[in-house]
């Protein structure tokens, strides 16, 4: 029984057929949606840095050219009505991509207007709860229509990536510059870009060295149980100790070696000695589970053990380790804010400092690009994953 | 007991099965044989409802199913299926005691049931009471699993395949237990296979389906001797059903009384299949006949006597 | 208690170090004359703001009642994804939990403040928040790690849905939960300790106000104390998560 796309949204004549909701997921976000249009507040207006703006809803921001935003908005409520087809999915992924525009160029173009204003030369636009949770829930629609397209992984990628393509557009050109997040990168740059900086020194400068101790101890653990045992015990320890004390604990013996004992160094030190744990696990495990089959097949070929290892258990451990090695690196980039309280620097400065002073810009200023930075690994190292997959499967 | 009328079940587009009617007397072992995909385990299934019928009706004690909850008509059937799925967190003894718990028997009740019905499978009590599934072969996990079927001794006992993931030995022993559970207990059971050799052995009724419909239902023998149209032929083994028959007739229906024969002499309960076997590996054209259990000489078997039709049980 | 009971316990780990941390806790002012040898430059070489006991008890309130609340809603969402309706809804709430942990619980805490303002509230909403994520993911792996023919069986034998659902899925699924509720639980202790910074009153306040004042021995004071709690604690799941476990087949 299959009728034709449309037949859901045409109601015969003389019937009174209430509309069926096909796509539960995105009516759930639709009905989040709602308050977060009436009722939360979509921009913030204030007249100054120190006072906290007034706030404007999105319904009341809307003007002229604005209600094109109706558009995406109302196909992607009649997509919650219509029948689970290919084109359906597609078009509600173009709508959510449309949205997320309109959402960044309303809220771009409402700070540049209140700017303008003559007497407001202080005045500070912020993006408040509504606009981020309407981003949020725009995304959750895009990323859900993309999984139900069924789409291979890197293409999934391609098509959420070419999401933010508006919105690096309209930073491009400009159009957002009005906005109080914006501003205060301005009159921060060089110190969002020196803690840009620092934060992927700080990453690099423990994973690196833990990938240099924690391979060997990786491959010394598959080799000897009695080496596993203890050694990733202590690691366990490690891990279980909350970040901030295992700097705070390392200031003494840094100390006492004459280095010192706030700053990079313990920072790496510290975040080296996180990172040990996934890695050595990850490569011991991946060396574990290359199948016994695999190696006696390679032994019977007559291979000799240093063929067998780079050959046979190293390509196919490799994945495991990969896989470890992501975990890592967004666990490092989120462990390097908490550094900035040992005076390691950072994005975590930004966020801190935000804190103390009250100012949310500088404390999104220090988070927003800590989690794209995390985000982009994760994202990178899962195209990596997928891309070697491919490889190894020819 | 029950009784199926007309039942169907479609998946999408595909009849799972298509008009099946079925009347299963108390006391029958019921076999539901046929292909992969030929809509046994659905209409299993379909008995305690862990499979909806879209069409027609199906009877239980002569009150529709569908009048039942669900759970307490299961609670009257016992169910055993081929992965086995004992709980893997619970003893045995708890295993077992699951239905009769959700019955709220009372703990002595229990308790004499699991001992008894561990006893009944062959496995000692005090040994096996506490033990736990992962410590069990294969085969004595199916043993706690029929236990566990039988445990608040239902009317019905439904199996799904349930020997179909032991090694053979297990398989034969497992087989031999039911046969004798089902002879002393004159329990109903209604048994889905894809083994042949299994549905002759243990039935006393077969039905054969093939994508969804019922082919053929009736004893052993006449699923053998009589074969509906060639489909029924060559299933049960086109050119082997002659040695298929033959070993589903006891030596005792062809014994000579009195008559004497050189040789080791052969139990009254093997088939004229053995009997054949053991014809050739001998050389020979009689073979004597014993009494299985007091081995006293009952009399002699004839090589012609395969071919010729029963004499009347003496 | 049997001799070899005792020597059991004796050589167990964990009694020996719930035990220095206790002492720690109540008697660290007693310890005052240790720390003043230790720094003998520091004018105040004991945190004596506020008690260690008062901290040590704030702390383990924030993660208790923050745990509670991540456990209850990430065991009821874990458990709505799998089933009827909920399947739908399941690559949602994956993507959401994937997303949610690549973003660093500081920030979720730091991000608390403007919406709530400063003090134990925006901890309690940050923590409960984050701590739902490896929540959902344990309830999801561990209902999926119940073997097929074990659900099938349950409901042949003429179990409800409910009682499926509580003498065999969640039992069988608490091994991977626990793990879950562990991992979770840990970095709530380590997060609450950075609470300190808008204005929660935890073990993280000596390490914060130590660092803004160069004072390491209130950093070591609190530093050991938070460290300790977390090692009992984490030695505290594993125990439980063997005594549950021990219908698993012996690896």
């Amino acid at each position: 029984m299959s009728l034709p796309p449309g037949a859901a949204l045409v109601v015969a004549p003389g019937q009174h057929a209430a509309p069926r909701v096909r796509n539960r997921v995105l009516g759930v976000l639709v009905l989040a949606a709602l308050p977060a249009v009436g009722a939360l507040a979509f921009v913030r207006v204030a007249p100054n840095r120190l006072v906290t703006g007034e706030a404007v809803t999105l319904l009341g921001l809307m003007s002229e050219a604005r209600h094109a935003l109706w558009l995406p908005a109302a196909v992607l409520m009649f997509a919650v009505f219509a029948p689970a087809a290919r084109w359906v999915h597609a078009t509600v992924l173009v709508a959510s991509a449309g949205l997320l525009a309109a959402l960044f160029w309303i809220a771009g173009s409402e700070a540049a207007l209140q700017s303008a204003a003559p007497a407001s030369g202080l005045a500070r636009v912020s993006l408040g709860g509504g606009f981020w949770l309407l981003v949020v829930l725009a995304g959750l629609a895009a990323a859900d229509a993309a999984q139900r397209l069924d789409l291979a992984p890197a293409r999934r990628t391609i098509a959420l990536a070419a999401l933010l393509l508006p919105l690096a557009a309209l930073l491009a050109a400009g159009h957002l510059d009005a906005l109080s997040l914006l501003k205060e990168y301005d009159n921060r740059r060089e110190a969002f870009d020196a803690a840009l900086l620092r934060h992927l020194q700080i990453v690099l400068a423990a994973l690196l060295p833990a990938l240099a101790i924690g391979v060997p101890l990786g491959v010394a653990a598959a080799r000897s149980p009695a080496i596993a045992g203890p050694l990733l015990a202590a690691l366990n320890i490690i891990q279980t100790v909350p970040s901030i004390a295992l700097f705070a604990l390392l200031i003494a013996p840094l100390a006492a070696l004459g280095l010192r004992g706030i700053g990079l160094l313990p920072a790496a030190i510290a975040l080296t000695l996180y990172a040990l744990l996934p890695i050595v696990h990850g490569t011991a495990s991946g060396l574990a589970q290359v199948s016994a089959a695999a190696l006696e097949a390679g032994r019977g070929m007559g291979m000799t053990a240093a063929q067998l290892f780079w050959r046979v258990r190293v390509p196919l451990a490799l994945p495991v380790l990969a896989s470890g090695l992501r975990v890592t690196t967004v666990q490092l980039i989120g462990l390097a804010v908490v550094a900035a309280l040992i005076g390691a620097g950072g994005f975590g400065a930004l966020v801190f400092q935000g804190l103390a002073s009250s100012a949310i810009d500088l404390v999104m200023l220090g988070v927003l690009p800590v989690v794209a930075l995390a985000v982009a690994a994760d994202a990178g190292f899962a195209l990596l994953a997928a891309l070697l997959r491919k490889d190894a499967a020819r | 007991m029950i009784e199926l009328r007309e039942v169907g079940k479609s998946y999408g587009a595909v009849r799972a099965v298509d008009g099946v009617s079925l009347t299963i007397e108390r006391a029958e072992f019921v076999v539901l044989i046929g292909a992969s995909g030929s809509g046994k385990s659905t209409l299993l299934k379909m008995i305690n409802r862990l499979v909806e019928h879209d069409q027609g009706m199906v009877l239980f004690q002569g009150e529709q199913i569908r009048a039942f909850k669900p759970e307490d008509l299961r609670r009257r059937m016992g169910y055993a299926i081929q992965s086995i799925g004992l709980f893997p967190h619970w003893s045995v003894a708890r295993n077992i005691a699951t239905v009769p718990q959700l019955l709220r028997w009372p703990r002595e009740r229990i308790a004499a049931r699991v001992d008894e019905l561990l006893a009944l499978l062959d496995l000692e009590p005090a040994l096996y009471r506490e033990r736990y599934p992962h410590q069990l072969s294969g085969g004595q996990q199916q043993r706690v699993g029929v236990a566990r079927a039988l445990a608040a001794d239902p009317e019905v006992l439904l199996m799904d395949e349930p020997f179909g993931a032991l090694d053979p030995i297990s398989r034969q022993a497992l087989q031999h237990e039911l046969i004798r559970i089902h002879r002393a207990s004159r329990r109903t059971i209604v048994m889905v296979t894809h083994d042949i050799g299994e549905a002759l052995r243990l039935a006393t009724r077969i039905v054969l389906l093939d994508r969804g419909r019922i082919v053929q239902a009736g004893t052993p023998a006449q699923l053998l001797a009589h074969p509906a149209d060639d489909f029924v032929r060559e299933f049960f083994g086109g050119d082997e059903r002659g040695l298929r028959l033959l070993a589903l007739q006891p030596v005792a229906e062809r014994v000579h009384a009195g008559e004497s024969a050189p040789g080791e002499p052969l139990p009254h309960t093997a088939s004229l299949r053995d009997a054949l076997s053991q014809f050739i590996a001998r050389g020979v054209s009689r073979l004597p006949v014993a009494d299985a259990a007091s081995g006293r000489v009952l009399g002699a078997i004839h090589f012609d006597d395969l071919l010729a039709p029963p004499s009347p049980t003496p | 208690m049997t001799w070899p009971r005792l020597h059991r316990l004796l050589r167990d780990p964990l009694p020996w170090l719930t035990a220095a941390l206790l002492l720690l806790v109540w008697g660290m002012p007693s310890l005052k004359p240790l720390f003043a040898a230790w720094f003998p430059t520091l004018d105040r070489p004991l945190y004596e703001q506020e008690s260690f006991a008062a901290l040590s008890m704030s702390h383990v309130a924030i993660v208790a009642a923050s745990s509670a609340v991540s456990l209850a809603v990430g065991v009821a969402a874990g458990l709505f994804v799998t089933r009827g309706a909920g399947r739908e809804f399941r690559p949602l709430v994956e993507t959401l939990v994937a997303i949610g942990q690549t973003v660093p619980p500081v920030a979720v805490l730091a991000l608390a403040v403007p919406l709530i303002g400063f003090g134990a509230l925006p901890a309690l909403i940050a923590l409960a928040l984050y701590g739902l994520l490896p929540i959902v993911r344990a309830t999801i792996a561990g209902i999926e790690s119940v073997p097929q023919g074990v659900l099938e069986v349950a409901d042949g034998l003429g179990l409800t849905r409910l009682q499926r659902l509580q003498r065999t899925e969640l039992p069988l699924a608490l091994p991977v939960l626990l793990a879950g509720v562990r991992s979770s639980v840990i970095i709530n202790i380590g997060t609450a300790a950075i609470a300190s910074t808008v204005g929660a009153r935890t073990l993280g306040s000596p390490i914060i106000v130590g660092l803004a004042g160069f004072n390491t021995a209130y950093v070591l004071q609190g530093a050991v104390v938070v460290a300790l709690m977390a090692v009992v604690v984490d030695l505290g799941f594993e125990r439980l998560g063997a005594r549950w476990g021990r219908w698993r087949a012996a690896v």
